[in-house]
């Protein structure tokens, strides 16, 4: 599995740490309850399917990314740095 | 003030192993240079006396023995030369004590690197102009390619497990030929 990196390129997956959900960039405001924090910190869907994920370049340019990625065929589409992304998740 | 005794981070002799040639090099100062947002034509006219540019990713800039080496985003090491005043177009840190320099050549010498650094480092993919972040072993580690071979910045507390990893790798390859 290769992870196309936006700076270094295509690298080996072992070269990243995964975080998790792309959920994480969508932080509610502070004040914004117990509600939405629990769903923030704890709800996550679990796809068969396309997923976009967060993953750190470790080993190479230490950026965070989020990449789209396919669960069931192992298919990598695409990997954007979080730096500039614009609208939390997708 | 104390006296501090500067002293390398390796005192190992040469080695050459067949074709391939392995050597501690100083390479002077390195700065890193990190690069404020929308600072780039502050940064181009303060590189412009060393008739040096801001790197592209997995690039660098040469002029006279200097060069600028894309390190990160917006990042790059200045080495070989006291860095100049940048003003407010970046963030400036020394980092001529955090890094040790091996240098790697001969004509086998992507073929020993590649034993540890996953990457297609053959001159046909990875030219002279070109450097990278990447791991060897796991090690972090810069890998500029030179016309004979390689340099390979390496934090300097692991410079000797570097050393002799690429040692390792010498050998097997030097055996096999
Ligand atoms: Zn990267």
């Amino acid at each position: 599995m290769r992870i196309p990196c936006p700076l270094c390129g295509p690298r080996d997956r072992r070269e990243f740490t995964y975080y998790g959900s792309d959920d994480y960039l969508n932080r509610p405001a502070p004040d914004a309850g117990a509600g939405p924090w629990d769903d923030h910190l704890h709800l996550r869907a679990n796809p068969a399917g396309e997923t976009h994920d967060l993953w750190y370049h470790e080993a190479g340019c230490a950026q965070w990314l989020r990449v789209h990625r396919n669960t069931v065929s192992h298919e990598i589409y695409g990997a954007a740095l979080v730096a500039g992304l614009k609208g939390g998740a997708q | 003030m104390p006296e501090l005794i500067a002293k390398p981070a390796l005192e190992k002799a040469p080695l050459t192993l067949g074709t391939c040639r392995l050597e501690a090099v100083d390479l002077g100062p390195i700065t890193s240079v990190a690069l404020f947002p929308g600072q780039e034509k502050a940064m181009a006219k303060a590189l412009k006396p060393l008739g040096l540019s801001f790197p592209d990713p997995n690039s660098l800039s040469a002029k006279a023995g200097v060069q600028l080496v894309w390190t990160g985003r917006e990042q790059a090491f200045l080495i070989g030369v006291t860095a100049p005043d940048f003003g407010a177009a970046a963030a400036v840190t020394d980092q001529s004590g955090g890094w040790a320099a091996l240098r790697l050549s001969g004509d086998k010498a992507a073929e020993v690197l590649m034993r540890h650094v996953p990457l297609d480092l053959r001159a046909a993919a990875f030219p002279p102009g070109r450097a990278v972040r990447a791991p060897l072993g796991h090690m972090s580690s810069v890998v500029i390619r030179e016309e004979a071979g390689f340099l390979i910045l390496i934090f300097r507390s692991m410079a000797r497990t570097a050393w002799h990893e690429i040692e390792v790798a010498m050998r097997t390859l030097a055996a096999r030929a």
